[in-house]
């Protein structure tokens, strides 16, 4: 069994921007003890002569012409937006009062 | 529902297209008998999630152009369902996830464009496993699809939307998403053909991305050949997607044709691939198959078994990669710029915002998919989980190309089993990714694979798939074999597999034979 803690989930779900409930963090933790036990052996075959993959048909270089193309339009760009000044996105406050 | 119109939806894309060249039948009459098989059927199979409120009028479009003679694309007027995955200019595009509940896109993407400049006639989006993450369509955030072959059993997924929408009879066509068989193992358990296309053949763009690595657009149909015209439609180069290769595509449409001449499998050199055949596999998958490569080989083919022994870890090296490339695409969804946004009780920082949204807009495979990909991501756990998982597909890749030096095309189940009931593996995610054992390794190396249907299991009386998969460029090989293998299978049976699936609407059928309705 990995050694997959509750304050780790609690870390993960922190870095990944999702609130989870305790109860999720609860599940979660022996869910992912039990996933990362059974994938681990990706380690055992991996030695270290053979390189990695990352992309399965690889291509180089692929650019266009410095020209500009198709966009969006601003209206568009904001369609979906769940708020927006009719120019801009709004947000709440970026930081806290802490920071 | 007419006789005519009961008539219309039995049709493969081929022999409708074929009618409304000749104009026997019109765009709109042929959209409008869809729309009512939707209507009488889809509130048991709930495949769709949305339906088109302008099919009708690009289907009018389409018989006044075709009135005035322009020139139409081979399959102007045939309807198609787009899977939910794929960005509609006109209609939600949400991925079957709430946090994109409603959204409609300020664009189309490429391969809806496509459809549409080809002229055929978008019905509905199709429900999905949210954001692709699944193998039964239970974890959309919108509710099952339904199999038609049993309404109480799994339609696969992530694309069950789609393969049951062509099961059931609802659309000729659909468009799929495959990262890691969603589209050929629903067509293995909806007794329907899917493709899985070479990696970077068919455009990405507008696709809302799951795996980017993995991800690849294909065609969902009831024929090997309605699969192929299809597959001439969407393929080719696209400025608006990086991976997009340059290649140039021979016709898959004659690629199909040709397998069904006398002779089409004569020498040719068919690998069975001894780990995707093998513990666990149900009795009716295996029982069938073997038929199947029976009949391969009273044809004139050559089997040989081969061994991958680098396949025992591509499902690990999957559920490494899949998460770790998941939790970094979604998270554009972040409540700024389109979908959801939950604001936390008290207020709070952007982050805050971000955190409430993606908590109350993402389910519980999501949130657990995007977790193990942040983990296998993060300082310490890197070279252990995500590099290691690269070398495994390293390792695929060559046993891909070793096997492929000795024969032209490999076969095996698409699935292990037929369609399990609703409900039985949603808590066990470990019997969950299972699944696509079969499936997986074509998405790790890129190369393209093919589900088609094999016969109904004895055991359970549902179908069952064979896969074919070819190296990397050479989809035609599929098209070629698998119409060929499809004439063979139904020669023997004496009539298709779907012909066998249950009537979903009785009263209809019963009243359109007699002509009375």
């Amino acid at each position: 069994m990995s050694e997959i803690t509750r304050e780790q989930v609690e870390h993960l779900a922190g870095l990944a921007r999702i609130a989870l409930t305790p109860d999720e963090i609860e599940k979660l933790t022996g869910e992912l003890g039990h996933i990362v036990d059974s994938i681990a052996k990706v380690s055992e075959v991996a030695t270290p002569e053979i390189p990695a993959t990352s992309h399965p048909i690889p291509l180089t270089n692929v650019f266009r012409d410095d020209v500009v193309g198709v966009t969006l339009t601003q209206e568009q760009a904001l369609s979906g937006a769940p708020e927006h000044d009719g120019t801009r996105f709004k947000v709440s406050a970026i930081l806290g009062e802490e920071q | 529902m007419s006789t005519v119109a009961f008539e219309i939806t039995r049709l493969s894309a081929a022999d409708l297209a074929t009618k409304l060249q000749s104009r026997e039948v019109s765009a709109v009459e042929a959209t409008q008998a869809h729309l009512d098989r939707i209507d009488a059927v889809d509130g048991d199979v709930h495949a769709f999630l949305h339906i088109s409120t302008n099919a009708l009028a690009t289907a009018a479009d389409i018989d006044r152009r075709r009135a005035a003679g322009e020139a139409l694309g081979a399959l102007a007027g045939v309807p198609i369902a787009v899977k939910d995955v794929l960005c509609t200019i006109d209609m939600p595009s949400t991925a079957g996830s709430k946090i994109l509940e409603g959204w409609v896109p300020p664009y189309d993407a490429t391969v809806v464009a496509k459809l549409r400049a080809a002229d055929l006639v978008p019905l509905g989006k199709t429900n999905m496993d949210e954001f692709a993450m699944g193998s039964s369509t239970e974890f959309s955030a919108y509710g099952p699809t339904h199999n038609p072959w049993n309404l109480e059993r799994i339609p696969g997924g992530s694309g069950g939307g789609s393969a049951a929408a062509v099961a059931a009879f609802e659309a000729p066509l659909a468009l799929g998403s495959d990262t890691g068989g969603s589209i050929r193992q629903p067509g293995a358990v909806t007794g329907t053909v899917g493709v899985k296309p070479t990696y970077g053949s068919v455009s990405r763009y507008g696709a809302i991305a799951l795996a980017s690595s993995l991800d690849q657009v294909g065609p969902v149909s009831r024929t090997v050949l309605d699969s192929a015209l299809l597959h001439d439609v969407i393929k080719g180069h696209d400025p608006r997607d990086s991976t997009s290769l340059r290649d140039e595509w021979p016709s898959f449409t004659d690629a199909a044709r040709a397998g069904l001449t006398e002779g089409s499998l004569r020498g040719v050199r068919v690998g069975i691939v001894k780990e995707l055949n093998g513990e666990g596999f149900q009795a009716g998958v295996k029982s069938r198959f073997a038929e199947a490569c029976d009949l391969l080989t009273a044809a004139g083919a050559e089997i040989v078994e081969l061994s991958a022994p680098s396949f025992e870890y591509a499902i690990s090296a999957y559920y490494l990669i899949l998460p770790a490339e998941a939790s970094s695409n979604l998270a554009k969804f972040d409540s700024v710029r389109f979908g959801l946004r939950v604001n936390p009780v008290g207020g709070g920082t952007v982050e805050d915002v971000m955190s409430a949204t993606r908590e109350a807009g993402f389910g519980p495979e999501v949130k657990r998919r995007v977790i193990l990909g942040t983990y296998a991501l993060s300082a310490g756990f890197y070279d252990a989980y995500y590099g290691s998982a690269q070398k495994v597909r390293t390792l695929v890749q060559r046993d891909f190309s070793a096997m492929f030096e000795s024969v032209d095309v490999l076969i095996s189940p698409s699935a292990p089993t037929t369609a399990f009931p609703l409900g039985e593996k949603i808590d066990d995610p470990l019997a969950m990714y299972l699944n696509d054992i079969t499936t997986i390794p074509a998405n790790l190396a890129g190369i393209p694979g093919m589900s088609l249907p094999m016969g109904l299991a004895p055991e359970d009386g549902l179908p069952t798939g064979i896969q074919l998969m070819a190296p990397a460029r050479a989809d035609a090989r599929l098209y070629t074999y698998g119409a060929a293998l499809e004439q063979l299978l139904e020669q023997k049976w004496g009539h298709t597999l779907i012909s066998l699936a249950p009537d979903l609407a009785p009263f209809e059928q019963s009243a359109a034979t007699e002509g009375v309705v």
